[in-house]
């Protein structure tokens, strides 16, 4: 079926068009100041970072002949001995690797504990004292500000060098992050469980227990186990400072050029990463249809 | 007919008392459905027991011991009573000048990440390329670049471009790629697919409906994350010196090294300064690109 279309005449439509191309324009303006803008900014921090495209043009063929000396050459006639020449000190490695993982661990659950303690306080429906909270608040924020690698730095001289040091630098940071975090769960809660049981006069501790904790707990352990994904790839890099962990013996491995040691570490850090990523999202997945289900 | 009386209807009732016969019967052949809450009692006893077995045993493999820990808190104490008060010690222009070179890393190094991942994102959503091994390929090359932690690939830039900042910017650049692809393709795989349907529909073509129907809906969702990312990439540029790319870091490390400690409480002091107004600046950004109801 044929239809016609109205057309307007044509002062109606000039004008119509007039003001759609200024709205256009301006909107245009718009987006150029921006890109002048971002240009001048990205002149400035090339000056201050001394970026040289050119050298990294004419160097990029030493990023592929890196890769390409790390790569170990595997045979397949004779796979077995290749693998077996390639991880030569797999048993060290391996138990590295596991120290890492530990490190981790123990970082997330310290860390998510205190974190837990501290998190009450710092939350506004909870709290009513201001200076509880801003102090609970800012504590948190110098936590997670300054970074966990800081902090192994410190500790490594204060405490020796060795995991030690590395767990106690995550933990700081995991209850600054975690804190803040579960302070945001705590404020997003339902309060009327919480008026209920004030209203029968219980203590603060126990509307806490009764009335918060089953409320957040999924999402509590949903971002614990964010942060623990997180800490892996951090304890992954504390021995570069001596704090414990497989970062060691990669810096080790990278600063004497033993390339194919480089690349088997990395890939060992990688599936390791990867694995745990997956497995905690697979059980992140789970509690949030948990959540949804009740 | 007794419906009246109860409300459920005689075959109901019958199947009801056919199953209260066989209950026996019945809890040997489901244990699952009667089980269930004892065995979830049992997993809410068990977990935290185990999570601190684990706890226990890790303490032990790494080798916690209270004297160590007793002795570190004392010269921790120490350390605190050395950083006061805070002195710059006559290299504030330095330290300022580092600052800037940490910015000028984390701002370049954020907005290279961004303009590099924003092509291959599309390619590793499902809704614009339905083609399996595209984005399953593309997801996977994200995975592989986000799992290598910054300070690991500022030590692999430094074997190209050479020690300093440069290499610090593409270490950023290399790590948050692979973070960025990830979010921006859950982004665009979160829009609303009927302003690409109605381009197609009025005869656009695929880059149409790409520019015109989901460039518009995901760009305000890729600007916040970019400026959240640049805020957290501040803290991380602050790090990367102590492998020598370039930025605050490298201070840190000497100065903390040979236990200069006034100077590092002010450096720190200064970061925490510089990243809170990077903060705030930003958040403002934020919330004019997408509105404080939908912040991040």
């Amino acid at each position: 079926m044929a239809t016609a279309i109205a057309k307007l005449p044509d002062h109606q439509a000039a004008a119509l068009s007039r003001a759609y191309a200024s709205s256009v324009a301006a909107k245009r303006m718009k987006t150029l100041a921006v890109l002048v803008v971002l240009a001048v900014l990205i002149f400035i921090s090339g000056q201050m970072a001394d970026i040289r495209p050119w050298k990294l043009i004419t160097n990029i063929g030493n990023f592929g002949s890196f890769i390409g000396r790390t790569l170990p050459t595997l045979t397949f006639g004779n796979f077995f001995a290749d693998m077996k020449a390639w991880y030569w000190n797999f048993g060290d490695w391996f138990q590295l690797l596991v120290e890492t993982i530990l490190i981790a661990y123990l970082g997330t659950f310290i860390g998510g504990i205190l974190a837990f303690c501290l998190c009450f306080f710092a939350s506004a429906n909870l709290v009513r004292n201001k200076t509880t909270r801003f102090v609970a608040r800012r504590f948190l924020e110098f936590c997670r500000t300054v970074p966990d690698i800081v902090f192994a730095l410190i500790f490594v001289i204060a405490f020796g060098l060795g995991p030690m040091a590395g767990v106690l630098a995550l933990t700081i940071h995991t209850v600054g992050a975690l804190g803040k975090l579960f302070a945001e769960v705590v404020e997003n809660i339902d309060m009327k469980p919480v008026e209920g049981l004030q209203a029968t006069g219980a203590s603060w501790l126990q509307t806490v227990r009764f009335g918060v904790l089953p409320q957040v707990s999924s999402g509590f352990a949903s971002y614990a186990l964010l942060r623990f994904e997180i800490n892996v790839r951090g304890a992954g890099v504390m021995g570069f400072v001596g704090a414990g962990g497989i970062g060691q013996e990669f810096l080790i491995a990278i600063r004497n050029f033993y390339y194919t040691d480089v690349s088997a570490i990395l890939l060992m850090i990688i599936t390791t990463v990867i694995l745990i990523d997956l497995g905690t999202e697979q059980v992140r997945h789970r509690l949030i249809g948990m959540e949804r289900m009740r | 007919m007794n419906t009246a009386s109860t409300a459920i209807s005689p075959g109901k009732r019958a199947i009801r008392e056919t199953a209260l016969a066989d209950l026996d019967g019945l809890r040997r052949r489901h244990p699952g459905a009667f089980a269930k809450s004892a065995m979830r009692r049992a997993f809410m006893i068990g977990l935290p027991l185990v999570m601190v077995l684990l706890a226990f045993g890790a303490m032990v493999w790494l080798d916690f011991s209270l004297v160590r820990i007793w002795n570190g808190l004392h010269r921790l104490g120490q350390f605190a009573v050395l950083m006061i008060p805070p002195a710059p010690e006559g290299r504030f222009m330095a330290f300022s000048i580092a600052l800037g070179e940490t910015l000028a890393i984390a701002f370049l190094g954020t907005l290279t990440a961004a303009i590099l991942a924003f092509p291959v994102a599309f390619l590793a959503a499902k809704n614009v390329i339905p083609n399996i091994f595209v984005h399953f390929g593309a997801r996977r090359t994200f995975d592989v670049f986000r799992s290598v932690d910054t300070l690991i690939w500022a030590l692999m830039w430094i074997n190209v471009v050479g020690l300093g900042p440069f290499a610090g910017a593409l270490a950023i650049a290399c790590a948050d790629f692979g973070a960025f692809g990830k979010l921006f393709s859950e982004a665009i795989e979160a829009t609303d697919g009927k302003a690409t349907e109605g381009i197609a529909a009025s005869g656009g073509s695929k880059a149409h409906q790409v520019r015109f129907g989901l460039v518009p809906q995901v760009l305000p969702v890729i600007a916040s994350q970019v400026l959240y990312f640049f805020e957290s990439n501040v803290r991380s540029a602050t790090i990367i010196g102590i492998v020598g790319a370039g930025g605050v870091g490298a201070y840190l490390t000497e100065l903390i090294r040979v236990l200069e400690l006034k100077q590092v409480a002010f450096l720190i002091l200064m970061i925490l300064v510089t990243v809170a107004v990077i903060d705030f600046i930003s958040s403002k950004l934020r919330m004019a690109v997408i509105g404080k109801s939908k912040m991040v």
